[in-house]
């Protein structure tokens, strides 16, 4: 199904964290927040890619 | 005296005094979550000062410490700097070297003398020149070895650049959306915020 090592979606991992708790620092002063927010932001993120690869899959079927 | 109250601001109940926004911009740009140890934020300059570091690290570890350089020559026009710089001092090193190199490369016919050693071992070194994408050189050589820890390495490194930018907003003005003069804690001193039914 995938055309790469499952293991590079490890390379995922340390940007999904940073970008989203540098994103929720940039909204919030209290940590709680910042914590909720970066949550909500690496939820969003993981599901928009998770939304484009089964785009991408359906397409390489009919392809 | 510039008036103090300007530098304060309110946000999550939660007053903040932006100090000097300019000197605590720099310093966030110089190091991740600087400006913000400086304002005596220390939760969050730490959470910066840890995570754009980190991934900066990383990215340059996996890239085999090549990924950042500096260079406008022909044929390796290495944009990804402009966006690496945005996380400051760590990328400074890509400078001297750039300046290193370009004395021993001829501005005629754009090849390097075999005289020049980078500095430092190489760090941050640019790729001997010329540079091409139809001859093998240090540049292919280094995405052979490195493969796509190379591209991956590059990113990062562009991405902590990019996250830097938005923590020195953060040091310069507060979270985002918060206006950056002290009216919004003035006006909500006094006004609980209103939820729409």
């Amino acid at each position: 199904m995938l055309s790469i090592s499952p293991t590079y979606l490890l390379y995922y991992v340390p940007l999904l964290v940073a970008i989203s708790l540098v994103y929720g620092g940039t909204r919030h002063e209290d940590m709680r927040l910042v914590l909720r927010h970066a949550a909500y932001t690496a939820y969003w993120i993981t599901a928009f890619m998770g939304l484009i690869f089964v785009v991408l899959l359906i397409m390489g079927l009919f392809v | 005296m510039a008036d103090r109250s300007e530098s304060v601001i309110e946000v999550d109940g939660r007053r903040i005094d932006l100090r000097n926004r300019p000197l605590a911009a720099l310093l966030a740009w110089l190091l991740p979550g600087g400006g913000h140890f400086y304002q005596r934020r220390h939760a969050k300059g730490t959470l910066y000062l840890v995570c754009i570091l980190t991934l900066w690290i990383v990215g340059f570890s996996i890239g085999g410490v090549h990924v950042v350089y500096a260079s406008r020559h022909a044929g390796d026009h290495r944009w990804h700097y402009y966006l690496q710089i945005g996380a400051g001092a760590v990328a400074l090193p890509a400078l001297v070297q750039t300046r290193r190199i370009n004395q021993y490369t001829s501005p005629r016919t754009g090849v390097t003398s075999d005289e020049y050693e980078p500095l430092w071992g190489g760090f941050m070194a640019p790729p001997h020149r010329p540079v091409s994408e139809e001859k093998t050189d240090q540049v292919s050589a280094w995405y052979a070895r490195h493969g796509a820890g190379y591209e991956m390495g590059t990113w990062y490194t562009m991405i902590a650049g990019l996250l830097n930018l938005l923590v020195i907003y953060d040091a310069y003005a507060g979270p985002l959306g918060i206006p950056i003069s002290g009216r919004k804690r003035k006006d909500e001193a006094d006004t609980p915020a209103q939820i729409p039914s």
